[in-house]
């Protein structure tokens, strides 16, 4: 059975090698720019849902305000770039470390919370936080930071001619994210983190030191997902509180791990594919009209999904039933 | 700031406090009957609302009178939702809790879209109507009518609550499936019924508390998402599983709203809601009246 197991990671270190070769060919046929931006905002999620994943979905602590760590990403960068003229590499490292540390400082209380008080508490600590830099004029407050261009360079990380830069930096985000947790699948971590999300009480009785799983997952999660933050911050050029923190970026981002098929290594993957560009193009075709036509059938495709297929989009592909046995 | 402007402040929030019970209603009871959190909750409460307000515009019946006929129709409406969608996500064999998450978030989507389609996003408000922009004054403290009107239908709305589900055969039924809703199918209680109906109930107090909201609050397709997050909380902060939790919960969340907002900025002011439920939970990880 291990043989298999790692059979099956090989193969899908191959597979997941030939689709990035691929992605990473396919701005050479396709000029448009606003294909383009679709391409980049697909890896974008690709990657935050990758990274949510890993504490969601394998150490199953469900979180809802993950956009926390996004926004903490995404302001780092800019204010460091837009008052002290720190370079947004500098800015992504300190976002995410700065996330790491939050995540783990907020999650020493609320580890010891379960289910739905555990959710709860995550939604309202990401709104918390939103609430005080809505209020924080030194930061914009509720009308945001606009990052000036300062030049078109990879040092700069600003890219005003072409999109194609951007999209190889969330390519090799989203190769990042999905390689993380390729590894940490079958490292101990891997392990203690399905051993937590099953039977947290059995868990700690095998010697699965429950709490510092949970910690690990959770820094894990936020330094990445703050890494796609300041990403954000330097793609579109402008952040406001509510769209980086705001309740529903949260939901945004758990939503191709979720339909795709949570705790799966191709779930986020699959489920941003899908989900993304869906998502953008319902909204060109139908929302111009602002009658929320495309909030209606956006909305049609969560509860068909989620109610089709419980165990995600990647069971109709059979990669996660054959997982499933080789993990066990 | 003085005693006066004090108990003034106080006294709104624990009217505010009680009607925010009334809108948890619902929630609590659903959550107590199937450990099914409603993501929809608001949109419930945002539907309820804009029928108000049409009651009011096309036939001009006074919220006050609507409230029972937008009750009767959220019964309906609570009991279809039931039986179209979270039924299904009940059945799910596997990542229940995420299903029920996501088919209820999904669901809240489309009502907020199909809200802006035939209402479109325009805000609207019920002007003139018997109570609004009254106020009462009691010993030297002014009340806002529909407030106090609000206040005075949660607590009514608890006793009935607490009656209906100790005393009557349907609450039995509802407090036995909760229990163990494998046994009552045995004794001849047909488990979605019982769940259509607590569904068709919680549905209609967060109608009762919509009518009531529509005479003070503008109405607008996203006017659910705010209070549904407060609603959340409420129900957490009094505890999963307990229904009057909730009541206890929307008083202690309506007072320190209002001691917030003496203290810090307006729109600072849910921001004491949050931290006390955090401390809540910290020390006690469930809530107040919480079962675990």
């Amino acid at each position: 059975m291990d043989t298999h197991f790692a059979q099956r990671r090989r193969r899908d270190l191959i597979v997941a090698a030939c689709l990035a070769a691929v992605a990473a060919l396919v701005p050479l046929f396709v000029k448009d720019v606003y294909v383009q931006n679709i391409m980049v905002l697909t890896l974008m999620y690709a990657a935050l849902s990758q990274s949510w994943n890993i504490l969601s979905g394998y150490c199953g602590q469900i979180s809802l305000g993950h956009a926390l760590y996004f926004g903490l990403g995404a302001y780092t960068t800019a204010l460091l770039f837009t008052k002290f003229g720190v370079l947004p590499w500098f800015g992504m490292l300190a976002g995410g470390a700065i996330s790491a540390v939050i995540a783990m400082a907020l999650g020493y209380p609320c580890f010891r919370l379960r289910g739905h008080y555990f959710v709860i508490a995550t939604i309202v600590i990401a709104e918390i936080a939103l609430l005080l830099i809505q209020n924080w004029d030194w930061a914009g407050a509720a009308l945001g930071i606009d990052i000036p261009v300062r030049g078109d360079s990879w040092l700069k990380f600003q890219f005003a001619r072409s999109k194609l830069p951007y999209f190889y930096f969330a390519l090799a985000l989203a190769c990042i994210a999905w390689l993380v947790t390729w590894w940490l699948e079958d490292s101990k971590w891997g392990y203690w983190w399905r051993a937590v999300k099953d039977n947290p009480d059995a868990a700690e009785s095998l010697g699965v030191v429950v709490f510092y799983s949970k910690m690990g997952a959770a820094a894990v999660s936020a330094f990445l997902v703050a890494v796609g933050g300041s990403f954000y911050a330097q793609f579109v050029s402008y952040i406001d509180p509510e769209s980086v923190m705001g309740f529903q970026f949260s939901l945004l981002m758990a939503l191709p791990a979720v339909l795709g098929g949570i705790g799966t290594l191709w779930g986020p993957v699959l489920g941003a594919v899908i989900l993304i560009p869906l998502t953008e193009l319902t909204r060109s075709f139908v929302g111009g009209s602002g009658r929320g036509v495309d909030l209606i059938v956006y909305g049609a495709l969560i509860v068909a999904i989620s109610l089709a297929l419980p165990k995600g989009l990647v069971s109709v592909f059979g990669m996660l039933s054959g997982r499933k046995e080789a993990a066990r | 700031m003085t005693a006066e402007t004090i108990i003034q402040s106080l006294a709104s929030g624990l009217l505010m406090g009680l009607l925010y019970g009334l809108i948890a209603a619902g929630l609590a009871l659903i959550f107590g009957l199937m450990d099914v959190v409603n993501f929809a909750h608001g949109e419930f409460l945002m539907i309820a609302m804009y029928a108000t307000f049409f009651l009011f515009a096309f036939f001009a019946i006074d919220p006050l009178l609507a409230a029972p006929l937008v009750a009767a129709a959220l019964f309906v409406f609570g009991a279809v939702v039931y039986l179209l969608v979270v039924r299904f996500a009940m059945r799910a064999k596997a990542n229940a809790g995420m299903v029920q998450i996501f088919s209820t978030f999904g669901l809240a989507i489309v009502m907020r879209g199909l809200a802006q389609f035939f209402f479109t996003p325009d805000y609207r408000s019920v002007t003139n109507s018997w109570v609004g922009g009254k106020t009462i004054s009691i010993a030297g403290i002014y009340l806002p009518e529909p407030q106090l009107i609000g206040a005075m239908l949660s607590i009514a709305a608890f006793v009935a609550l607490y009656f209906f589900i100790n005393r009557t055969d349907f609450g039995r039924a509802l407090e036995a499936t909760r229990e163990d809703a494998g046994a009552v199918a045995l004794v001849g209680i047909d488990k979605n019924r019982v769940f259509a109906l607590g569904w068709g109930l919680g549905a209609a107090l967060v109608g009762l508390a919509g009518a009531i909201m529509a005479i003070f609050f503008y109405i607008y397709p996203d006017v659910g998402a705010s209070f549904a997050l407060i609603a959340y909380v409420t129900v957490a902060l009094g505890g999963f599983g307990s229904v009057f939790g909730a009541f206890a919960g929307g008083i202690i969340v309506g007072l320190v709203e209002a001691t917030t907002a003496m203290i810090l900025p307006p729109s600072l002011k849910s921001v004491g809601i949050y931290a006390v439920y955090l401390l809540v939970v910290f020390v006690r990880p469930r809530g107040l009246f919480g079962s675990l």
